[in-house]
């Protein structure tokens, strides 16, 4: 069970949050100019990797607000949480 | 008991104490102080249980958690009865009741014994190769096996003991309360950190609080004697909490762990009433300490799993702790030095040792010179090649070893015995280790497991970190505290250690014996019956990872998951395969360590707090008028209210009558209320449902659908708009919760520059929907100063409203088609203002509904139910509902996807109405439909989602998904049943009042 640093709240046990998948994916500001395989790039495509993965996670019991997480999905080492709209601080 | 086999010597043990219990229904007595295994040899009986596979007679082979032979049924027949209990952990109390499992008749006389002759064609794998084929006769085997088969019986009856769960917070956790775990726990407390001792024992101090041994002293004190007084010093330190018989179960990442603290169960039962009996701990700690130390190793060779064998240091805690002889004629079996300190345990006391087989040539440390001068003979360079005797062991062969151990020499010679002590060294306990996600690294000299790389801030310290002698153990324990809790002051300045103990080992991981392998039963997993000839097999057969001969053989498979055999496990495989240790993997533990009963893991949520439910302001009314209740998401919804002798269908097809004949009345309250505010509120309901929402005026209601990215019906409800920049959204029952976190999903991500703020206020309203041509005039009655002139209050509109003095919201909206008004109130007037609008509909028959009377009229009208006429691979123009997705918003949430490729196909399946041939006939929800029963594989084109005999329209009506639906029309299809074809047409799906004349009727 991580802990997890909202950036709102503090530290706080995973149990009062929720993960919300991939982060950075951002949603076309006009779809309708897209392909089908561009829409379905950001519709259906997501990484799964092994290593350090920037996910959305949600602080559901708390706050209710959206935060992002770098986690090294290895070893579940969370090497970052920081804000919407913010660049990833690590790599 | 026999005077022979206790020695009342031994503090532990209280003698004044005397403690009757039943074992296989036949009383026995032991001291307080004894645990079930202690008492059980005390008394001479080995043979405690069948083996699973083979029904072996299986006797006490340890004296810890690691036990996989002793696991017992504990009180026979009551609602206390727990399988698979180790014997050797069960404190005794006066009445206890305990019995063998695995055995039937009884564990003398086993049927199943015969497996043991069949055991030829009983090899790894069995059971796979032999029920896989034909099927059928998997449930002839069934019934044997099950009879035969199985670990022990749970209890029937609801259990009567409480359990608890408990959050910890320390700086330091100590798992082990052994010397090292003693001296870590002092050193943390000691400097200022808030520390918290587990042991999963009765006492403290581990094997070294028995330790006696003139060849192991600390600062010239026998090893106890030193212990005792560091016990003494810790038990007052202010920032140390201790707990005894707290076994930790699971040890997660960023160090939070799970331990079971065992309260009741060394209680006799009368004491335990009201007590809790386990406390699940979740243990938060900044650091932890590991100090679980390690299990001595069997040996593998033939016939290794009689009554009466013995680890070695089993034999030697049965001595010293409890004063317990485990045999009368003893002989120990070593490829180390521990087991010498056994010999001298038994010397001591004046315990008979035939003989010490040691697979080393060289035997030459101090206390295995001082065995040997009091005339022990010891066989060096010898293995047991086999033992003999049923019900208990009465004697071995042993034969020489050759130099490279491969192969047995010369001849066999035969010696007697009542007890055979076995020990293989030492493994370290790494199970929470590497629990925790640490990395094992591999000792080549003495072929153990150690931990390498942690994940977490912690440290494993002792014999669980591969240090075995006493002067390693204690040396090693302080430089590494210092280091990991960063301190100089170790508290331990000079101590002077002495051990006569070498670390020489003579490792073979399978034995050699003058018979062919095939011949041999040498077990490696005790429990489960692997033997080392099944590992070797499954090589053969091409298995390699451990995981998978684990799975194929079961090794490691058992409630003990192989703490003894593990190891053996993984030689045997490296040395046949010829590879390094470690290559083919070590197998994982999994949490729990030792296992849970159910209760401890679900504590209090159990009877009505197993899942919590939420009731209406106006339950209690439905409960008086004896509704019946259904689930929808956490709520307890009236479904119907049956009278006198009505079944559901009577009451539904009564309420549905009422509802439209003149009056109905729903509790509608768990319906999902989002309250959205914000300048932008408009523009945010025009990007999220799929109809347009600018131009709708204030005071006016409007349906809304919302899609998911992908284009599926997700939720739907109507939206109110309450002021200018203020809307309250509802949602379906079930899907409040995620609509919610949805809309703030996009708000916080994607459109964070919108001003926009919602709250969730569906407990903050109760809500009462009034339907049916009367009724206006029953609510006019109730909240008379309104025009409810279809000109100043026209359908999907509304009104604020005052009740007395409480204001509420009207809106005038309708999900059955009827003429309908839904009163939202705050919540803790609901009941009252229910019962309000009960006394005014009293003249008018008002009915009260509930959700299944709801369906129907919604049904009879074609409307949808997000989650039962849905599922999310359903589009608004599957479902014929393209009236209310627009064409002219730029974009909405899913909007691109309703073109896509697969969403434009025209044979995707639609929601269309269905009309059977019989009008008395009613569909089954979820039957199939096709059109062609003569086809081979017949085609399924779709199935019924709805359902219904209509009392309004006299006849069945459904609604289902059919492939191409729109275009069968009129068409005839069919819905097979299990003994009969139904005809159905297909028809349009709104059945009652297509023109909607019914709303302001
Ligand atoms: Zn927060």
């Amino acid at each position: 069970m991580f802990l997890i640093n909202c950036p709102f709240c503090g530290e706080r046990e995973q149990s009062e949050f929720k993960a919300g998948g991939e982060a950075h994916i951002v949603r076309p500001k006009q779809p309708t100019e897209l392909s089908d395989d561009e829409w379905a790039e950001y519709l259906f495509m997501r990484k799964n990797i092994k290593g350090v993965q920037f996910e959305r996670w949600n602080h559901i019991h708390g706050c209710r607000k959206w935060f992002n997480m770098a986690r090294d999905t290895s070893n579940d080492q969370i090497k970052a949480v920081y804000k919407m709209g913010e660049k990833p601080p690590v790599k | 008991m026999s005077n022979n086999l206790r020695f009342k010597t031994s503090k532990f043990i209280d003698e004044t104490y005397r403690v009757s219990f039943k074992f296989n229904n036949k009383t026995y007595f032991g001291f307080k102080g004894d645990t079930l295994a202690s008492a059980l040899l005390a008394n001479g009986i080995h043979l405690v249980g069948r083996s699973f596979k083979y029904h072996r007679p299986r006797g006490i082979m340890t004296s810890g958690s690691e036990e996989p032979n002793a696991i017992i049924q504990l009180h026979d027949n009551s609602s206390r009865t727990e399988p698979n209990v180790r014997a050797t952990e069960v404190e005794i109390y006066e009445g206890l009741v305990a019995s063998s499992q695995n055995c039937w008749p009884s564990v003398n006389f086993d049927i199943g014994g015969i497996n043991n002759l069949l055991s030829p064609i009983l090899p790894a794998g069995f059971y796979y190769k032999t029920f896989m084929w034909p099927a059928s006769f998997w449930e002839k085997y069934e019934y044997f096996i099950r009879k035969s088969a199985g670990l022990g019986k749970s209890p029937k009856v609801v259990d009567p003991d409480i359990y608890e769960h408990n959050y910890i917070h320390c700086d330091v956790l100590v798992i082990g309360a052994g010397i090292s775990g003693i001296m870590a726990a002092k050193m943390a407390a000691k400097n200022g950190f808030k520390t918290l001792l587990v042991d999963e024992k009765s006492y403290l101090g581990g094997s070294s609080i028995y330790d006696n041994s003139e060849f192991s002293k600390i600062n010239n004190q026998l090893t106890s004697s030193w212990l005792e007084k560091e016990i003494n010093e810790i038990s007052k330190l202010e920032n140390l909490e201790i707990k005894i018989r707290t076994s930790v179960a699971a040890y997660h990442g960023y160090n939070f762990l799970l331990a079971r603290e065992s309260l009741t169960d060394h209680l006799p039962i009368n004491q335990r009433d009201n007590k809790v009996r386990h406390r699940l701990l979740k243990i938060r700690a900044k650091k932890v300490i590991t100090a679980t130390g390690s299990i001595e190793r069997p040996l593998i060779f033939d016939n290794n799993d009689r009554p009466g064998i013995l680890l070695s240091s089993a034999i030697k805690k049965y001595i010293d702790l409890y004063g317990v002889a485990c045999g009368e004629n003893n002989v120990l079996f070593t490829n180390n030095d521990t087991a010498y300190e056994t010999a001298m345990s038994l010397i001591q006391r004046g315990i008979r040792i035939n003989a010490i087989i040691d697979n080393r040539e060289q035997v030459d440390s101090k206390i295995c010179y001082e065995v040997e001068k009091n005339n022990i003979k010891i066989y060096k360079g010898f293995s047991v090649v086999d033992t003999y005797g049923y019900r208990r062991i009465n004697k071995i062969s042993i034969m020489k070893l050759s130099k490279d151990g491969q192969t047995v020499i010369g001849d066999k010679t035969k010696l007697t015995c009542d007890c055979l002590g076995l020990s293989g060294g030492w493994t370290p306990a790494v199970h929470l280790f590497t629990q925790s996600g640490g990395k094992l690294k591999f000792r080549e000299e003495d072929q153990v497991f150690i931990p390498d790389v942690y994940p977490s801030d912690q440290i494993s310290i002792g014999s669980c970190n591969g240090d075995f002698g006493l002067n390693e153990i204690i040396k090693n324990t302080l430089s590494s505290l210092k280091k990991f809790l960063n301190i100089d002051n170790s508290e331990y300045k000079t101590l002077e250690i002495i051990s006569g103990l070498n670390q020489s080992k003579r490792n073979i991981w399978l034995l050699p014996s003058d018979k062919t392998i095939g011949k041999t039963k040498s077990f490696v997993d005790y429990q489960n019956d692997a033997t080392s000839k099944d590992i070797k097999l499954a090589l053969r057969e091409g298995f390699r990872s451990i995981e998978h001969v684990k799975r194929y053989t079961t090794t490691g498979m058992g409630t003990d998951q192989g703490k003894l055999g593990n190891m053996h496990a993984l030689g045997i495989i490296s040395e046949t395969a010829g590879t390094k240790m470690g290559e083919h993997g070590t197998t994982t533990f999994r949490p729990p360590y030792t296992p849970l009963t159910f209760g401890t893991i679900v504590g209090r949520n159990v009877g009505e707090f197993f899942d919590v439910f939420r009731r209406t302001p106006i339950h209690d009314w439905h409960v008086k008028n004896s509704a019946e209740f259904e689930n929808v998401g956490q709520w307890k919804r009236a479904w119907y209210y049956p009278k006198e002798n009505e079944n559901m269908y009577q009451a539904v097809q009564r309420e549905s009558k009422a509802a439209r004949d003149s009056a109905g009345i729903l509790d509608a309250s768990t319906l999902g209320k989002i309250d959205i505010q914000g300048t932008d509120a408009s523009e945010f309901l025009n990007r999220v449902y799929t109809n347009a929402w600018s131009k709708l005026a204030v005071g006016k209601c409007r349906y809304g659908l919302m899609l998911n990215e992908d284009g599926m019906v997700y939720d739907d409800g109507v939206t109110t708009r309450l002021g200018e920049n203020h809307y309250i959204m509802t949602t379906t029952t079930g899907g409040a919760a995620n609509v919610l976190g949805k809309l703030e999903d996009y708000l916080q991500t994607e459109w964070p520059e919108l001003d926009v703020y919602l709250s969730s206020v569906t407990d903050h309203y109760a809500t009462i929907s009034v339907c049916g041509p009367n009724s206006k005039k029953i609510v006019s009655k109730v909240i008379p100063d309104l025009d409810y002139s279809d000109e100043k209050f026209p359908h999907m509109s509304f009104k604020n409203a005052k009740i007395g003095n409480i204001k509420c919201r009207v809106m005038r909206i309708s999900f059955t088609g009827e003429q309908s008004y839904e009163i939202n109130i705050q919540a803790n007037f609901g009941k009252s203002v229910w019962e309000k609008c009960m006394d005014a509909g009293k003249d008018f028959n008002i009915t009260p509904y509930g959700t299944e009377t709801m369906h129907l009229l919604r049904a009879e009208k074609g409307f949808i139910i997000v989650g039962q006429d849905t599922d999310a691979t359903l589009t608004p123009i599957d479902l014929q509902m393209d009236w209310i997705v627009s064409k002219k918003k730029y974009d909405f949430i899913g909007k691109r996807s309703l073109y896509r490729s697969d969403t434009i196909r025209e044979d995707r399946k639609q929601l269309v109405g269905l009309l059977t041939e019989n009008p008395e006939e009613v569909l089954e929800e979820g039957a199939q439909i096709v059109s062609d029963v003569k086809k081979s594989p017949i085609e399924m084109l779709g199935h019924v989602t709805s359902s219904y005999y209509s009392p309004n329209l006299k006849k069945s009506i459904a609604l289902g998904v059919v492939k191409s639906g729109k275009n069968l029309l009129g068409q005839k299809l069919i819905i097979p049943m299990e003994n009969k074809n139904i005809n159905v047409i297909v028809a349009d799906p709104v059945f009652f009042d297509k023109e909607g004349k019914r709303l302001n009727a």
